[in-house]
């Protein structure tokens, strides 16, 4: 049985940028413990040796010439913006351990 | 109690900006400058829906970085998903390349490369009120010109042991990465970002100690101070009893302290995952071969063959193998000068030339041809002219261009020698110069070489610098009767 | 059942198939205006909260192209630009694209219109269609029931002919789902097939742009024009050939695989609605009498394809919506606080619980110390599960299966548990895993609800699947009309 402690999700949360509230943290942990339950039956298979597909179509060395392609006007980016200032995007200012 | 001695260990980790015309993974142009968030598009943006497609000359740069560390280029490399959050990442994840980089090894001037792997820089954020400072402001603005240019990582393996070696080491490395020409690598312009890790050990330990993060060193100065004061500072808590723990530190230049940025308690979990959104990255043989064409003869070795081959001294040696455009022209006019002048003399006139035609400019630019500069230095070594004499046709040559006989002839500049058909001449002069300073004479007489300073310069003034100053020693010293 | 009164002239239109109506268009026996004024309407008045934006007017036409001004219903998460494209989450109320996806470039390319944005779970998260920001869409079968999910505003659309036909996304059966809950035809191409240039990601491996239609026919046409390469997508590939327009009229020498390990054997239950079953059986016994050969094939690792799935699709989501911060586009809350709050706070608010569980799922299997145990393990059994399909199809043309368990559950009957929920798509995921093609008819009715038929083939094979679905949908002689508002 796969229990997921608080702490766990408090950290994972954290990871996530995710704020909850008390009540979530409990019924996440609770949830998400069910679901890796579940889940958790891969680790019985025997997999030694297998490979690790992380494409299921078979293509390499796709890439692109080194030429300009036509950017976005600087009006429509901003248009979206929840805080344009001087033809640039405002956010708070990270802290010094934000980095 | 014994003192115990500690040593500096120390690993670069460097970033460089390659010089392609378009971004690591959209088509927007590079920039530097720029008024802000015009060189953007869905992809470096980050925004719903939009996917990234890799520039193939990026590729094709970072293999010829390979080439010159020395590296082993894997035919096949994966990108990686460097995921966290922070206003310069749209998409709050890096796109770069984790345990299956495109290079691995190399070496560069006896410095270990443990990987070369390509990634894509991040946004500028422009803080508001104070620029250039992490603390204290409220606000900041995202620029996203510089988001998806493409990078280069180049990590070291701790081999560096002072803060000088690394400062010189870093300069080869930036040379060569300038004469491979993919990238401007300019600390100023941020092309070109150092971080180093620093530990300390006792002298004759193989171990190695608990490392530290330096990060902000934004010119060669700052990162040889911002070692120098992490070796300092990790030796003097370990002499104190402490220890090192592993941290990232934040150097500033202007009090050269250096700041906890962040443990590794806090460290980042960047919960890597390989890119799905990218196929594997391969390099073929074609691939290698047409970087392999590319790269020219670089820093390192070529200086190294100007020692071993040629007989430069090292300083000579390095001055021109770290300037292309130097060392270029230099071996074509060895060529012309076909023996007539030994490597080492024919050096020594390039340093005459590139302080007349100014430090930055290109001596194939200018009006000397390589073989008339091998002529020159050919006349010199054959005595037919002065080096004085010399020096004056250069600046014509610089001047005008043309032929050093021609312009010898011209001026009158053929060297004056006891030897040849002007001898008596010579001759006369320095009798004249004797009788004009009989206290000099009589000094040079006795053997006070000192004292011979004022005949030479006399015969010197005479004859407008044509004698040769050695066999106008040897004369006076004859005449004398020294 | 009769079609609602109506002025007989627009029941007519709406009665075209999309092929027929191209067809008309393209010889001027009917008019691109009036057709989409016709569509247009139904949308406006659509009941089932299928649509999220609808045209205020009709767009130009073009009578010779392909298809001359056929209107088409997209899933909200294709950029469309200057249209709103929500995904379904309050995160991205009101965002207006400043480009438009290649698949929806492509269809409009060739002449498609654009009628309007269809409901769905937010960010492609769920079976049900009642994890949309914008409310639940409900089955025009039966309204107390779902639709499915995740397209289930596109699938609802269709069959309540409100569209003659619209885009969808399958990432773990999505689009098939939908259509057997709703008694349409929909088609999940091979990954690559489809651009994903514009479309908003969920999990990038597995999300794939496909097909809603009221017949197999209409399908060929409008995937067609969706498929290509596209060189701004590195995971794009080119169909070897064109997609052919379907001829079969029979099944003989095919032979069909039903998967043991997910069908259980005879008498088994497998978590298989009784009703389902019965008409799964049925349908291979039509296909038997049309020629085709039924047999048991094994897919040994399919019983571990949901858990794999359930942590690669949400592993790769946790990192596709990271770039929802309130930084750039979208929904921003907490503006005047500190950075970790404004991010943390804008998220809370523009994400619903589904994503946020998949979110967090998908971040703890790639944290620190369980990326091997979860992640890792899960690629490892996606390349068990791909081998596994590529022996059968070794023997077998198409493997066969009901799409979905059982038919369309009421409103919240599954909502209390999301484990619960998860179950809907045993039988889609394991070809979503392997990134074969996979199209679902309706193969009847089971208490008056919708049940799918799920043929799957190696990759690339669609023209040969679709031409098989074809000749079995022409047997059953399913009529969706019933649940046209």
């Amino acid at each position: 049985m796969v229990t997921l402690e608080r702490a766990q999700v408090l950290h994972v949360a954290k990871l996530a940028k995710l704020e909850l509230d008390e009540t979530e943290v409990e019924r996440m942990g609770e949830e998400l413990s069910k679901v890796l339950d579940h889940v958790d039956r891969i680790r019985e298979l025997n997999l030694d040796g297998v490979p690790p597909t992380s494409h299921a179509v078979d293509l390499a060395g796709v890439m692109r010439a080194d030429e300009p392609q036509p950017c976005l006007d600087r009006d429509v980016i901003l248009a979206a913006a929840p805080e344009p200032v001087d033809g640039g995007f405002g956010v708070p200012s990270p802290g010094p351990g934000d980095d | 109690m014994g003192m115990t001695t500690f040593e500096p260990v120390i690993g670069l980790e460097i970033h460089v900006q390659l010089k392609t015309r378009t971004k690591m993974f959209c088509g927007c142009e590079l920039s530097f400058g720029d008024p802000p968030n015009i060189h953007c598009c869905p992809v470096c943006l980050g925004l719903p829906g939009a996917l990234p497609v890799v520039n193939a000359r990026a590729v094709d740069f970072a293999v010829m970085i390979g080439l010159a560390l020395g590296s082993d280029i894997a035919p096949r490399s994966i990108f990686h998903r460097k995921n966290y959050f922070y206003p310069d990442s749209p998409k709050a994840y890096q796109i770069s390349q984790y345990d299956e980089p495109i290079c691995r090894g190399g070496d560069l001037a006896g410095v270990r490369i443990h990987r070369v792997h390509l990634e894509e820089d991040a946004a500028k954020l422009i803080h508001v009120g104070e620029s250039g400072r992490i603390h204290g402001s409220d606000r900041s603005v995202v620029d996203f010109n510089r988001c998806g240019t493409p990078l280069v990582e180049i990590v070291t393996e701790p081999d560096l042991s002072s803060p000088e070696q690394a400062h010189e080491w870093l300069i080869l490395l930036r040379t060569t990465l300038r004469q491979l020409g993919v990238s401007d690598v300019n600390m100023d312009e941020g092309s070109l970002r150092c971080d180093a890790n620093v530990s300390i050990r006792p002298v004759g330990s193989s171990e190695l100690g608990t490392k530290a993060e330096l990060k902000n060193m934004n010119s060669f100065r700052f990162l040889e101070r911002g070692i120098r004061a992490e070796i300092e500072r990790q030796t003097q808590l370990v002499e104190s009893g402490g220890s090192v723990t592993q941290e990232t530190l934040h150097f500033d230049p202007a009090t050269d302290r250096l700041t906890s940025l962040r443990s590794k308690e806090d460290a980042h979990d960047y919960r890597y995952f390989p890119e799905p959104d990218l196929v594997p990255l391969l390099v073929t043989d074609e691939m290698r071969a047409s970087a392999q064409a590319a790269v020219p003869e670089l820093p390192a070795e070529r200086m190294a063959r100007f020692e071993r081959e040629l007989g430069l001294a090292s300083g000579m040696a390095r001055d021109l193998a770290f300037r292309r455009e130097l060392a270029d022209y230099y071996e074509l006019a060895l060529a012309q000068a076909a023996g007539k002048v030994t490597p080492v003399e024919l050096a020594n006139w390039i340093p005459q030339l590139v302080e007349r035609i100014g430090s930055g400019a290109d001596p194939a630019q200018s009006k000397v041809t390589p073989a008339a500069l091998a002529a020159l230095a050919a006349l010199v070594s054959a005595k037919e002219i002065s080096r004085d004499a010399g020096r004056e046709v250069l600046t014509k040559l610089v001047q005008e261009g043309g032929d050093p006989a021609a312009i010898v002839e011209r001026e009158g500049l053929g060297a004056i020698s006891a030897d040849d058909g002007d001898g008596n001449a010579l001759v006369a002069i320095v009798d004249a110069a004797i009788a004009s300073d009989p206290d000099a004479a009589a000094k040079v007489k006795e053997g006070n070489m000192k004292a011979i300073g004022p005949l030479v310069g006399y015969v010197m003034r005479e004859t407008k610098g044509r004698a040769d100053g050695g066999e106008v020693t040897r004369l006076i010293r004859e005449r004398v009767g020294a | 059942m009769a079609a609602p009164a109506a002025e007989p002239a627009v029941s007519e239109l709406i009665e075209l198939t999309a092929a027929e109506a191209a067809a008309k268009l393209r010889a001027r026996e009917i008019d691109a205006a009036e057709l989409f004024e016709a569509y247009r309407a139904r949308a406006e008045a659509d009941d089932l909260n299928a649509f999220t934006w609808v045209a205020d007017e009709a767009p130009d036409a073009d009578p010779e192209a392909p298809l001359a001004g056929v209107p088409l219903a997209v899933k909200d998460l294709f950029c469309t630009e200057g249209v709103p494209s929500q995904a379904g989450s309050r995160i991205l109320e009101g965002y207006r694209p400043p480009y438009t996806a290649t698949v929806v470039a492509n269809a409009t390319g060739a002449g498609a219109t654009l009628l309007g944005k269809t409901n769905q779970d937010e960010f492609a998260m769920g079976s049900s269609n009642e994890n949309s920001a914008f409310g639940p869409v409900l089955n025009p079968w039966d309204r107390t029931r779902v639709p499915g999910g995740s397209s289930g505003g596109s699938a609802a659309a269709v069959a309540a002919g409100l569209t003659p036909w619209a885009f969808g996304t399958d990432t773990g059966g999505s689009i098939r789902q939908p259509a057997a809950l709703c008694g349409i035809v929909g088609i999940k191409p091979t990954y690559g097939a489809c651009s994903r240039w514009g479309m908003i990601a969920f999990a990038s491996s597995l999300d794939q742009a496909g097909p809603f239609t009221r017949n197999v026919t209409d399908g060929a046409l409008l995937l067609s024009h969706m498929v290509g390469h596209d060189p701004r997508d590195s995971t794009s590939v080119a169909m070897p050939e064109p997609i052919r327009m379907p001829t079969a009229q029979d099944l003989k020498g095919i032979r069909l695989g039903v998967p043991e390990e997910l069908l259980g054997g005879a008498g088994e239950d497998a978590g298989i609605e009784a009703g389902v079953r019965e008409n799964f059986e049925a349908t291979l016994r039509l296909a038997e009498s049309l020629g085709a050969t039924v047999d048991t094939c094994h897919l040994p690792h399919a019983p571990h394809a949901l858990s794999a799935y359930y942590i690669i699709a949400p592993a790769e989501a946790s990192a596709n919506l990271a770039r929802y911060d309130g930084v750039r586009y979208g929904l921003r809350v907490a503006g005047d606080a500190d950075l970790d709050t404004m991010y943390s706070r804008t998220r809370a608010t523009g994400f619903g619980p589904e994503v946020k569980r998949r979110i967090m799922l998908g971040t703890y299997a790639l944290s620190s110390g369980y990326y091997d145990a979860y992640y890792g393990t899960a690629l490892k059994v996606r390349t068990k599960i791909s081998e596994d399909f590529r022996t059968v199809f070794g023997e077998f043309d198409f493997v066969v299966t009901p799409t979905s368990p059982w038919t369309a559950f009421e409103l919240g009957a599954k909502t209390a548990d999301p484990l619960a929920m998860y179950l809907n798509d045993f039988c889609t995921v394991p070809m979503s895993l392997a990134g074969i093609p996979g199209i679902s008819i309706p193969s009847g009715l089971s208490d008056g609800l919708p049940v799918g038929f799920q043929l799957a083939g190696p990759a690339l094979s669609e023209s040969r699947l679709i031409d098989a679905a074809y000749a079995l949908e022409q047997a059953i002689g399913f009529d969706g009309t019933g649940a046209w508002a």
